[in-house]
């Protein structure tokens, strides 16, 4: 059963996030046709029976993939032709992993569908649930550190065995810029890791439930962690490892077709991943604001709102209320994407080491601080909680 | 003379600006403003047009295939060749035309009408008239030239591509069918043809042929 269970989510979520890029990349031409007064692309079409099905443009995507489905299988000469083969797939998978150990919605309990959310269902040993994500970790979060440090090896192996001086140096690059930012994308967390007192994404966003929304106890560490994040995609204002106006196209130079497209599908998928991860140490994951287990509540400005529903109805909106802060968070992203111009390359590792790392360091203390003065002030008594 | 010196300083940022953060965040504002004044006009359909109105705020692409823009009256589009009342060409073939065109892409064929005619001896009629559109510049000079108004470059059309060069060049009936801008295949101006009184040649001799 739980192989069953385990397999099924995997296909799910696998399934929903390569479609993702595609869809992104709809929306990513759409968006960007929007800010910039354009109407984007529109003209592919699919024809059934004499109607032309144009789906506001969503046809180019598919347009797309088949394109790049039958184009020249091209290799490099002299390339490493096994390390060649290997890059794209260590750039797609990563991103793909990294959704293992979210969870995107409450455990559903099968056995209590209509019910009231009881916490002695947790503990009763015979009780059916279904944990909304693919696996547990003991080391939570680290293991997104993990993988996600792995991506930057596919990037450097395809610039370097493409057998191509533009490739070598974007792989050069993308190396050096995702091993300067991985440390400050570690460094942000760790404040919220001492306030949740917790690696583990449930517990997070258990906490974040009962007290407030990681952004509000974590400002800077957001905006770090976010900067860290869009730097690790490699989209624009972090892209100097593609930068065309420089090295044609960086790293990916030499690739064609398919193994083209899965690296730029892979930073479609990172920008997914990212933003669910955002959501969950920030925005209080797959909890809607004033919802908790039992339902609406809202004990606050003298108002004593209780609005119980079943337990299916929570653990839905909790899976919609996951999906839309997402979607809200790939749409800034996208939105940063299509206004800020390109960093250079100094000013990248500028921001990285000089900047976002000393100011990750001191969200570190200060968090610190924080803590240990709240936590005095609880146990005279004189804080609110 | 003196030498003056003007000191340019370099503009100063404030803090703010220093910072980046803020400004990211103006800079967002500008490209939200923009995404939802467009995406509005998509999804509401009333873009403003960009024939009628070119400097409105807001998406200015034109659909090509589907929107045109009009072009003006004195365009020069595909050629044609203006017809008489009785649906003859009005080209008297005296070959202006193609003296004057500058990429001689023009290719006439002169033919003298038969005994009897009354038009025999005053004008010549073309057997074939060609005219290479691959070739042509569309300068126009031609229908300058024509003392008959007989050419015609006021059809709006502009030209097509096709997928074999032969079918690029143009033959008299092909140049015949097309239609002027103003729907008609013949031209505003007046024609005189012999033996109208108002034909200027109408005295003239014109025996021995
Ligand atoms: S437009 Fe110019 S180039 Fe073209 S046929 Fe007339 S004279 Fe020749
Ligand atoms: S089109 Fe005009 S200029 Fe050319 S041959 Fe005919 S009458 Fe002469």
């Amino acid at each position: 059963m739980f192989w069953i269970q385990a397999f099924v989510k995997i296909a799910l979520i696998v399934g929903v996030l390569v479609n993702m890029a595609a869809i992104l990349l709809w929306v990513e031409r759409k968006q960007s046709a929007m800010m910039q007064d354009r109407i984007g692309p529109n003209r592919a079409a699919i024809e059934v029976g004499g109607v032309r099905i144009r789906a506001a443009g969503l046809v180019h995507s598919i347009a797309d993939g088949i394109k790049m489905i039958w184009k020249e299988d091209w290799e490099p000469v002299g390339g490493d032709r096994l390390l060649y083969r290997l890059a794209p797939i260590i750039a797609l998978v990563p991103p793909l992993c990294l959704f293992a150990v979210i969870p995107f919605a409450p455990t559903l309990h099968v056995d209590h569908l209509r019910d009231l959310y009881d916490p002695a269902w947790a503990a009763d040993p015979n009780d059916h649930s279904i944990p909304m994500r693919i696996t547990t970790l003991d080391v939570g979060l680290l293991y997104i550190f993990a993988v996600a440090g792995a991506g930057v090896i596919g990037a450097a192996l395809a610039g370097w065995s493409s057998n191509n001086k533009f490739s070598l140096l974007g792989g050069l690059r993308a190396a050096s810029q995702m091993v300067s930012y991985e440390v400050a994308m570690g460094l942000s967390l760790v404040g919220s890791f001492m306030i949740y007192q917790s690696v583990q994404p449930a517990d997070m966003i258990t906490w974040q439930m009962q007290h407030c929304w990681g952004i509000f106890v974590q400002p800077l560490a957001f905006v770090l962690f976010a900067t860290a994040a869009i730097a690790e995609t490699k989209r624009v204002p972090f892209d100097v490892p593609e930068g065309e106006s420089e090295v044609v196209a960086g790293y990916f130079t030499e690739y064609a077709g398919l193994k083209f497209g899965m690296f730029a599908s892979g930073e479609l998928v990172e920008v997914c991943t990212s933003s669910a991860l955002l959501t969950v140490v920030f925005l209080g994951g797959w909890q809607f604001p004033f919802v908790q287990n039992s339902g609406f509540e809202f004990h606050y400005l003298g108002l004593d709102i209780s609005w119980h529903w079943a337990h299916f109805i929570v653990v839905l909106v909790g899976l919609l209320s996951f999906v839309l802060k997402v979607a809200g968070l790939i749409f800034l992203q996208l939105q940063i994407r299509w206004t800020l111009p390109r960093f250079r390359y100094d000013q990248i590792m500028m921001l990285g080491w000089r900047i976002l790392l000393p100011a990750a360091l001191l969200n570190v203390l200060l968090t610190g601080m924080g803590i240990l003065f709240y936590n005095g002030l609880s146990t005279t008594g004189g804080g609110t909680p | 003379m003196t030498a003056t010196t003007k000191v340019l300083r370099k503009p100063r940022r404030t803090l703010a600006e220093q910072s980046y953060l803020l400004e990211v965040v103006k800079g967002l504002g500008v490209t939200l403003k923009h995404f939802f004044k467009g995406t509005g006009q998509l999804v509401s359909g009333n873009k403003p047009s960009p024939v009628t109105d070119p400097y409105a705020d807001g998406c200015a692409t034109l659909e090509y295939p589907d929107e045109k823009r009009p072009y003006a009256q004195r365009w020069r589009g595909v050629h044609r060749l203006t017809h008489r009342d009785d649906g003859s060409p009005r080209c008297v073939a005296c070959l202006c035309c193609s003296t004057a065109c500058p990429a001689q892409c023009i290719y006439i064929k002169p033919a003298e009408y038969p005994e009897g005619d009354k038009r025999r001896g005053y004008e010549r009629y073309p057997e074939e008239f060609v005219i290479d559109e691959l070739r042509c510049i569309f300068c126009g000079f031609c229908v300058e030239a024509c003392p008959c108004d007989a050419i015609r470059m006021d059809t709006g059309v502009h030209m097509t591509a096709f997928d074999l060069r032969s079918d690029f060049v143009y033959d008299k009936d092909q140049l015949m069918s097309h239609v002027g801008q103003d729907g008609t295949q013949k031209s505003a101006n007046t024609r005189h043809e012999p033996g109208d009184p108002t034909h200027p040649g109408i005295t003239r001799l014109h025996g021995g042929h």
